[in-house]
C-alpha cells in the first residue's frame, strides 16, 4: 500500500478508518482482506459526493453491498436565513427567503408573501394581474425544478443525456425568468402586495414560443426513458414507500402522489386563484422511483396547460395594476430599463426629486422603515414542486418579522431516506434519494 | 395545576354602566383577555441616539389577538368540543384557529386529533419554535400546524413553557414526521422534547454552544468599511422597529 498524505488508513477507537478520494480503492480492499472476519463497513458518503444531490452527508452501514442502516447528516448549507429575516424589513424578507430552496425561488417568495398579506388583511385586495403573474411564474418554476430533478437524477445513474437535455430545457425557463424579473435565480420578484413590476413588452410571445417548444421537447424525455430497459431496471421498485409510510413521515408532493393519493394544495386549498385554472392532479400507483419520474413528467404537461391559460388571461390584462392600491404598503419605487440596464425609473426619480416633497418622504419612509404588520401569526402553505411548503410568520406589530419559519418539504421528505434505502443495494440509495428530490438549500435554510 | 388555578386573576368588577350592555363590542377588552407581550417604546424604535422629537417616552404595549369566545363558528366548535377540558385559550385570527394547550395535555390532544374519525388530523407540518423573551413565565412557544386531509381543515396547536423549564413531551410517537422538526427546534431554541428517540442537534454542529434562534442570541457579523465610513452589522445598526 502506498502512503498518501491525504488518503490512507488509520486506527481509531472505533476501528480501522480508511480515507479514499477516488482511484485509490485498492487500499480498502487490501485493508479489509487483512481482516476478513467482518463484512460490516460504515461508509461515510459525502458531504461533497457528487451523487448525493448537494451537500448531504450519508452515513451508511453496509454488509457486502446491502445497506443495513442509512442516516443523513445535514446542516452543511445552514446559513441562518430565518434568523437574518428578523433583522430586515418585511419587504426585504423576500430577498432572503428566495434563497432557501434555490430551485424553486418563486414558491418561497409566494408562501412568504401570502402569509404577510394574510397578517396585513389585504388578501382580497391583491390585483388579479399580480395573482395571474404569480401563478405563471410558479408553474414555469415547477417545470424548471422538475427538469433539474430529472436531469440530476439521470446523471446520478449514469444517464448523461437525460442530464444534458434536462439542463438545456431548464435554461429556456431561466431565460424567461431573466426576461420577466431581470434575474435567473433569487428574484425577490413576488412582494407583499403583488409583484415587483409589470411584464416587459414581448414577454407573452416568448412564453407562448416556450410552451410550443416544450410540447415538442417533453416527448423526448418519454421516448428516451419511459420504456428504456436500463432506466427501468434502475428505477422500478426502488425507493418503495407506500401511503402509510408517506403519511407517517409527513412526506408530501410527488412522493405522496406516487402512492395514488391525489393530494395537491392547488386543488384542495387553492391560493392565488388556482381554482380558476383547468388542470388535473397527476398520480401514479407504483410507490417507487420510476412512478415519481413519470409523475413529474406528467406534472410538467399540467404546468404547461396552466401557463397557457395564464398567458391567455394576461393578454387581456394589459396595463392592469400589479401591486396593491394601498400606498402605505405598495413599494413606491418603479423600475425601468435604461441605457445601462434595469434601474430606477427616471420618471419616478423626477417625481420624487423634482415635483413632490411628500412623494419623496413617502418613498423614504417606506423604503427605509417599511410598513408595520399587525401582531399575530399566519401559515399559508402552497404546493411547491417538492410538496407542502409553508412559512410560519409571527409579527409583533413591528416593521420586521418577529419570527419566520419555513416548513420546507425537502427537509421533511429527506427523513424518508432510511425507510427507502435500508435493506436495499447501496447503488439504490442514490436513486431513492434522487426520487425524493431534496434541495439542500431548503433542507438547511 | 392546582397552584395555577389559585393564581388566576379575578374578573375586575366595575360599576354597572348601561352603555356596556348596549355596545359591549366597543369596550376595551379586560386586562386578562388581552395577550400583551412586551412593549414598544419611542417613536422610531431606535435607541442610543438623541431623540429630540418629544416622542421618545412613548410606550405602546405589544398586543396579540385576544382569545375568542364560543361559538367560534363552523367546524371550529366541533374540534373544540372534542378537546373539551384539555384546551387553554383559543384564538381565531385571520381565518386561522390556534388552540393553546398545556404541555401535560399535548400528547393526549394530538392523539385525539389524529385518531378521532370526526377529526382525523393525520398530517403534522412539523413544529416551529418562537421565543418571546418578554412573555414572562412562557418564554418559549412550540407551534404545531396540523392538517386533516380527510376533512380538509387546518388548525394550529401552541404550547408555551418557561425558559427555566423548557420541557415539552415529544410528538414523535404520534407524528413520526416530527423527528427532525423537534431536533431543529431543540437546536435553534433549546426546547427539550421529552421522549424524543434521539434529541441531538441537526443543523448546527454537534458541539455548538447556545441556541441561535433565541432572541438573546446575537445575529453576529462584522462592521463593513466603505470609503472611510463604517457600517455596523445588521443587528447593531440604527433601525426602526
Amino acid at each position: 500500500m502506498t502512503q498518501d498524505m491525504y488518503a490512507g488508513a488509520s486506527e481509531t477507537s472505533e476501528g480501522k478508518v480508511f480515507t479514499v478520494t477516488g482511484q485509490d480503492w485498492d487500499s480498502i480492499v487490501e485493508g479489509l482482506a487483512e481482516d476478513s472476519s467482518d463484512e460490516r463497513i460504515v461508509v461515510n458518503m459525502g458531504p461533497q459526493h457528487p451523487s448525493t444531490h448537494g451537500v448531504l452527508r450519508l452515513i451508511l452501514e453496509i454488509e457486502g453491498e446491502t445497506v443495513t442502516e442509512a442516516r443523513c447528516g445535514i446542516g452543511y448549507l445552514h446559513t441562518g436565513i430565518e434568523k437574518n429575516t428578523e433583522y430586515r424589513s418585511w419587504v426585504q424578507g423576500t430577498t432572503f427567503v428566495t434563497r432557501m430552496d434555490y430551485l424553486s425561488p418563486f414558491f418561497n417568495e409566494a408562501t412568504y408573501c401570502l402569509g404577510v398579506e394574510r397578517l396585513l388583511d389585504i388578501e382580497d385586495q391583491i390585483p388579479e394581474k399580480a395573482s395571474v403573474m404569480r401563478v405563471l411564474l410558479m408553474e414555469l418554476n415547477r417545470i424548471s425544478s422538475h427538469l433539474v430533478c430529472i436531469a440530476t437524477g439521470g446523471m446520478e445513474i449514469g444517464a448523461l443525456t437525460v442530464m444534458t437535455i434536462g439542463f438545456r430545457e431548464r435554461e429556456l425557463v431561466l431565460d424567461l425568468f431573466e426576461l420577466i424579473t431581470g434575474l435567473r435565480m433569487n428574484h425577490a420578484f413576488i412582494r407583499p402586495g403583488g409583484v415587483a413590476q409589470d411584464l416587459p413588452p414581448g414577454a407573452l410571445d416568448e412564453i407562448r414560443a416556450f410552451v410550443a417548444l416544450m410540447k415538442k421537447r417533453l416527448p423526448e424525455y418519454a421516448d428516451l426513458c419511459n420504456a428504456n430497459p436500463i432506466f427501468r431496471a434502475r428505477l422500478d421498485g426502488v425507493g418503495h414507500l407506500d401511503l402509510e409510510g408517506v403519511m407517517a413521515l409527513g412526506i408530501t408532493g410527488p412522493v405522496l402522489r406516487s402512492t395514488g393519493y391525489a393530494w395537491d394544495l392547488r386543488k384542495t386549498e387553492p391560493y392565488c386563484g388556482y381554482e380558476d385554472y383547468d388542470f388535473d392532479v397527476q398520480t401514479w400507483d407504483t410507490c417507487d422511483a420510476y412512478g415519481r419520474f413519470r409523475l413529474r413528467l406528467n406534472e410538467m404537461w399540467e404546468s404547461l396547460k396552466i401557463i397557457e391559460q395564464a398567458a391567455e388571461r394576461l393578454a387581456g390584462l394589459e396595463g392592469a395594476p400589479v401591486m396593491v392600491a394601498d400606498k402605505k404598503i405598495a413599494w413606491p419605487s418603479q423600475l425601468a430599463i435604461g441605457s445601462d440596464g434595469m434601474g430606477n425609473s427616471l420618471d419616478h426619480i423626477r417625481h420624487i426629486m423634482g415635483e413632490s416633497m411628500e412623494g419623496l418622504i413617502h418613498h423614504f419612509k417606506l423604503v427605509t422603515e417599511g410598513f408595520r404588520v399587525p401582531p399575530g401569526q399566519a401559515y399559508v402553505p402552497i404546493e411547491s414542486p417538492r410538496g407542502e411548503l409553508g412559512a410560519h410568520l409571527v409579527s409583533d406589530g413591528g416593521t420586521r418579522p418577529f419570527r419566520v419559519h419555513f416548513r420546507d418539504p425537502s427537509f421533511t421528505n429527506l427523513q424518508g431516506t432510511s425507510v427507502m434505502s435500508e435493506g436495499g443495494m447501496i447503488a439504490d440509495v442514490i436513486v431513492a434519494i434522487a426520487s425524493l428530490d431534496p434541495v439542500m438549500g431548503g433542507v438547511d435554510r | 395545576m392546582s397552584e395555577d388555578q389559585k393564581d388566576v386573576i379575578p374578573e375586575p368588577k366595575g360599576p354597572e354602566q348601561p352603555a356596556v350592555e348596549q355596545s359591549p363590542e366597543n369596550l376595551p377588552a379586560p386586562p386578562n383577555e388581552v395577550t400583551a407581550v412586551g412593549a414598544r417604546t419611542g417613536m422610531f424604535g431606535a435607541s442610543g441616539t438623541g431623540d429630540t422629537s418629544g416622542y421618545g417616552g412613548l410606550v405602546a404595549p405589544i398586543v396579540f389577538p385576544a382569545p375568542a369566545k364560543r361559538p367560534y363558528g363552523g367546524w371550529y366548535d366541533e374540534v373544540a368540543d372534542a378537546l373539551e377540558g384539555s384546551l387553554g385559550n383559543v384564538v381565531v385570527h385571520r381565518g386561522e384557529i390556534t388552540f393553546h394547550v398545556r404541555r401535560e395535555e399535548l400528547v393526549h390532544v394530538a392523539q385525539t386529533l389524529r385518531d378521532d374519525p370526526k377529526l382525523r388530523f393525520e398530517f403534522c407540518a412539523g413544529v416551529s419554535g418562537v421565543h418571546y423573551p418578554d412573555d414572562k413565565g412562557n418564554e418559549l412557544h412550540a407551534v404545531y400546524h396540523l392538517l386533516s386531509m380527510t376533512h380538509n381543515r387546518r388548525i394550529r396547536l401552541e404550547v408555551s413553557v418557561p425558559d427555566a423549564d423548557p420541557h415539552i413531551p415529544s410528538l414523535v410517537g404520534v407524528y413520526p414526521t416530527n423527528d427532525w422538526h423537534e431536533r431543529e427546534t431543540y437546536d435553534m431554541f433549546g426546547i427539550i422534547f421529552d421522549g424524543h428517540p434521539a434529541l441531538t442537534r441537526i443543523l448546527m454542529p454537534d458541539d455548538w454552544p447556545g441556541h441561535p434562534q433565541r432572541k438573546d442570541y446575537p445575529l453576529g457579523g462584522i462592521p463593513v468599511e466603505y470609503k472611510g465610513g463604517t457600517i455596523p452589522p445588521p443587528d447593531q445598526r440604527r433601525s426602526y422597529n
